[in-house]
């Protein structure tokens, strides 16, 4: 099994914990990650203000992989939701992919022939290893874990860019996920909410109002964390929680875990080897826990 | 809001209509499920899907040159539920993309346009960065930012601010 890795802008730069817990667990799970310097942004911010150069900035991507001849996964849902988008159009038409390549081979030397496929880093966990046989390969004892799934937006909707692996109105991949470490994925109300992420920069308090909800009903759950799989959902629920608590005069201290964390401390991965030292809201019971070579 | 039909923009929807994503406005019988669904109508009055539906039908100019648009979050509910298929979030950025070939694009898209033509990327990759990323036994990453500023000159979206943002990191 062998993927290029597609990082994203903001992953490699805010969510270096989650990139090396992805980079440990796909090593320890026989994933071979492959990295290519030369990609850029999926084009996600660009799709507001000009379809062109979205699709453009995705075809360059996919093109980049398409030289080495394999498949993409992504980290951040924004990222792979972009991508995956952009490959359905430009494969389901044919003539607005000529005309993207005219411009691409200008630009940037490349041509996309449409033979790519990009998954979330985490659905491919989900399809490719399988809650079983991450069961069996459990190593540390999270049992007394009780868990918050956040599935975020980009990682399922538009269903159809994601090919419906899962129910975008009623998911349930993360929880099998997390229950497959051991630990316990408990329901809690507004599982659906968004992060406020693509407003950020728009209107910050508006932004803003969206984790404190969603903060304060996992809060209010009793969940020892949250665990999300998109590095923009982990500035609006982790960066940006102290920020949160000052504006709206409110107290969460909520752990938020990307998933591949959890995974890995299952697996018997150190906290340092999957990133928990960079987390900013501290997990005590994750950190306190052995790693699975010592146990 | 402004009703004057002097002012109705009568062009506007077909216009809309004809970005790729707006194509199913018309499809739109006014249920409001989508407003019932959107997170941030919620947190907000300003943003509400069905009322920029309407707006968009009647012609009221509005929609391009307001700032209410841009308060979609992209989280793609309403587009999910949608029972006519509008392709809701699909039609913000379309009439997102019509307001930007009109002239109006808020400054923090500007921004971010600035930094991608300047690194290829939304975050600098500073010396800082691979240090950080040596310390965490992460691969370097080199920028290659050439050929994504000649996509967005390519596209027309063009980017004075590009040197601008180089200096600030």
């Amino acid at each position: 099994m062998r993927y290029a890795l597609f990082l994203g802008c903001t992953a490699p730069v805010r969510a270096l914990n989650y990139e090396k817990a992805a980079r440990g667990v796909a090593s320890r799970l026989g994933i071979e990650l492959h990295d290519i310097n030369d990609f850029g942004c999926c084009g996600f911010p660009v799709k507001s203000v000009n379809r062109e150069a979205a699709l453009l900035m995705a075809a360059r991507n996919l093109a980049l992989a398409e030289e080495q001849g394999i498949d993409v996964c992504a980290l951040c849902s924004s990222c792979t939701g972009t991508l995956a988008e952009a490959n359905r159009t430009l494969c389901a038409d044919p003539a607005l992919l000529e005309r993207i390549n005219v411009l691409l081979r200008k630009t940037s030397g490349l041509e996309y022939q449409g033979h790519v496929r990009i998954r979330h880093f985490v659905r491919l966990l989900y399809e490719e290893i399988g809650p079983g046989r991450l069961r069996r390969s459990v190593r540390v004892d999270l049992s007394g874990l009780r868990l918050a799934a956040h599935y975020g937006c980009h990682y399922l909707k538009p269903g159809e860019a994601h090919d419906h692996f899962d129910d975008p109105e009623n998911p349930t991949s993360l929880d099998q996920l997390i229950e497959a470490t051991g630990a316990q994925s408990i329901p809690y109300e507004g599982r659906e909410l968004c992060c406020g992420g693509g407003i950020l920069a728009a209107d910050e308090h508006t932004a803003l109002e969206l984790p404190r909800l969603k903060l304060a009903r996992v809060a209010e759950s009793g969940a020892d964390a949250l665990v999300i799989v998109c590095p923009f959902c982990d500035i609006m629920y982790e960066l940006q929680q102290r920020r949160i608590e000052k504006l709206f005069d409110t107290r969460f201290n909520l752990p938020v875990l990307f998933y591949p964390q959890l995974l890995g401390v299952a697996l018997g991965l150190s906290a340092d080897e999957v990133g928990l030292p960079l987390n900013r809201v501290k997990s005590r019971t994750l950190m306190g826990l052995p790693s699975g070579g010592e146990a | 809001m402004d009703t004057n039909a002097e002012t109705l923009d009568p062009s506007l929807c077909a216009r809309i209509a004809s970005e790729p994503g707006g194509e199913n406005i018309w499809r739109c019988f006014g249920c409001g499920t989508c407003t019932a669904s959107c997170p941030v109508r919620e947190i907000t009055a300003r943003y509400n899907p069905r009322r920029i539906i309407h707006m968009a039908r009647l012609g009221l100019h509005q929609v391009l040159s307001a700032d209410f648009v841009w308060l979609c979050s992209t989280c793609y509910t309403c587009q999910e539920r949608c029972p006519q298929d509008v392709r809701i979030t699909d039609l913000m950025h379309a009439i997102k993309n019509v307001a930007v070939a009109e002239g109006f694009m808020p400054p923090s898209f500007r921004q971010q346009i600035a930094l991608l033509a300047a690194h290829g990327r939304l975050y600098d990759i500073t010396m800082l960065e691979n240090e950080r990323r040596n310390e965490q036994g992460l691969p370097e990453i080199t920028e290659s930012p050439a050929d994504i500023a000649r996509i967005l000159g390519a596209a027309g979206l063009e980017s004075p601010g590009a040197s601008e943002a180089k200096g600030e990191a």
